[in-house]
């Protein structure tokens, strides 16, 4: 199975393009399927189910959306097969600007908003720069001058990624984008790795502690003047 | 050395091929670009600032000297060979304008003396003064508009110039289009307005999402453009006099 993970902070447009490039896809001749990893909601499955391509939906609820991806990506894989996909390509819910989702294999694609401002892409982290192609979106709604820093600011971030601008309204440069994913490689998840660990999440926070006062908390903790410790036994 | 762009005609809204097939635009030309509001204006001049290869959904294609241009002249912005002043009046980036500027002029690869000129430029086009420690994004929309105009003219020097709409927001037009269309250059103004657009050498009919007709400006119309100057000379004039408080008692409108 090939594989293309796609991340971005919510309502950046990763369907938007995903649908035009997808459907370029499915002109060339190549059968995709898509999984959206969400937490509590979405409705992505309509939209691509509108452009017929098998779609599902993962819903993290009380677990971390991108964990949850990474943990499921065999039974992602395994779904695509039954449906006949060549190409499996997973919208994440990009949160969390510490995760980055992407496999060493897979084809990492972040998309980012340029109306977000020229300081987001120093602010998401390994989503970005660990990505493959960066697909900046929105471009329309703001100045030549501020797109062309926004790039800049990318490419300070990851000089090494492809900058794709593109349009989810227009579909523009998302022919570009399918063009890339024909090049995605397969992948097999046995010795498959993460590019970038995923953030220490291991406290009584996480096992559903809900008082604040610090005395309740153990764990790996870290203090707002720097200091990391573990608390516990 | 660029000498002309081509626009490779595509389809209008409902998919019909647009009856203008082919536009050639040589260097030292100014064009106009006409239609109501919605027939797709901003889409064409949008085409050419990202010299389109049939990716965008009027399919159109533009060449440069011919040919199609390079992917890297299409993205790298210090090859860029277009300037656009785009149809936005608001900047949306959180920074001052220096630092806007200067981050501008370090991505076009221009020298930082820059700065301070468009900042002067700017101000000559506009009321409120701006200021290099202002927030960009507490600029009115007269102030933005002027702050992109100059940014256009002297930080992102290119020889394509597009400009859309630039008699929105009341900002000098005339002193604006002198800035903007320098010598030898390519030049696409779109407008609504008479004044602009019969200032031009030839304009592009749009309506419905395609190229119409191609309405060459004839020597009538050019002697009515001076005419129409004068009178838009009167309106500023006036505009001015009522900016500054003043009453009016007398409308010369003998031309
Ligand atoms: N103006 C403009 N709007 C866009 C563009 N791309 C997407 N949008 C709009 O942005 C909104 C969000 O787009 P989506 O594609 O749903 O974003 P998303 O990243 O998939 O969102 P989640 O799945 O909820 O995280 C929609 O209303 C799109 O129409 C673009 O290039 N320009
Ligand atoms: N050739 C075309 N095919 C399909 N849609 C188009 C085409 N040209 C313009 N449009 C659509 O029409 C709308 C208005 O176009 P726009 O360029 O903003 O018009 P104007 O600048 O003349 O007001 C836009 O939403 C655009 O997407
Ligand atoms: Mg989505
Ligand atoms: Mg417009």
């Amino acid at each position: 199975m090939r594989m293309v993970i796609v991340a971005g902070t919510p309502g950046s447009g990763k369907t938007a393009v995903l649908i035009h490039a997808l459907q370029s896809i499915n002109e060339m001749g190549l059968k995709s399927a898509v999984v959206k990893i969400d937490c509590l909601y979405t409705d992505d499955d309509r939209k691509f189910a509108k452009i017929g391509v098998p779609t599902k939906v993962g819903l993290s609820m009380d677990m971390c959306p991108d964990h949850y991806a990474i943990y499921n990506l065999e039974e992602m894989i395994d779904w695509a097969g039954e449906n006949q996909a060549e190409l499996l390509v997973v919208e994440t819910a990009g949160l969390c600007h510490r995760c980055a989702p992407f496999t060493v294999n897979s084809l990492g694609v972040c998309v980012i908003d340029a109306t977000s401002g020229p300081n987001t892409p120093l602010k998401v982290g390994p989503f970005l720069s660990t990505a493959d192609i960066a697909v900046i979106t929105k471009g329309d709604m703001i100045s030549q001058a501020e797109r062309e820093i926004f790039r800049e600011r990318i490419l300070e971030v990851n000089p090494e990624c492809k900058i794709i601008e593109a349009n989810g309204l227009s579909g523009q440069g998302c022919a570009e984008l399918a063009d890339e994913f024909m090049k995605s490689q397969e992948v097999s998840l046995d010795q498959e790795k993460l590019r970038h660990s995923a953030p220490l999440a291991v406290c009584t926070l996480c096992v559903g502690e809900t008082r604040v006062n610090k005395k309740h908390h153990r764990g790996i903790l870290r203090r707002i003047d720097g200091f990391q410790s573990y608390e516990g036994e | 050395m660029i000498e002309e762009i081509t626009i490779i005609g595509g389809f209008d809204k409902q998919e019909n091929p647009e009856p203008v097939k082919k536009v050639i635009i040589k260097k030292g030309e100014i064009f106009g670009v006409v239609g109501p509001t919605g027939s797709g204006k901003s889409s064409l001049i949008g085409d050419i600032e990202q010299l389109s290869q049939e990716d965008t959904f009027s399919k159109r294609k533009i060449l440069v000297n011919g040919e199609e241009p390079s992917y890297e002249d299409r993205t790298n912005p210090r090859k860029k060979m277009v300037a656009q002043l785009s149809q936005n009046m608001n900047f949306l980036a959180d920074m001052t304008v220096g630092d806007f500027l200067s981050l501008h002029a370090k991505c076009r690869g221009a020298h930082s003396k820059c700065v301070n000129a468009v900042i002067e430029l700017a101000n000559t086009l506009t009321g409120e003064p701006i200021k290099k420690e202002h927030d960009l994004t507490i600029l009115s929309g007269g102030q933005s508009r002027a702050l992109m105009v100059a940014d256009v003219a002297i930080i992102s020097n290119s020889p394509i110039v597009l400009i859309d709409e630039l008699e929105n927001a009341g900002i000098r037009k005339h002193d604006a289009l002198k800035a903007l269309a320098g010598h030898g250059k390519i030049v696409m103004v779109v407008t609504h307005d008479p004044v602009l657009a019969l200032m031009t050498d030839k304009r592009i009919v749009m309506k419905n999402g395609g190229m119409q007709a191609i309405v060459g400006t004839n020597d009538k119309e050019k002697d009515l453009s001076k005419k129409l100057n004068k009178i838009d000379g009167l309106m500023l004039s006036l505009r001015d006099k009522v900016r500054n408080g003043e009453v009016i008692d007398n409308v010369d409108v003998k031309i």
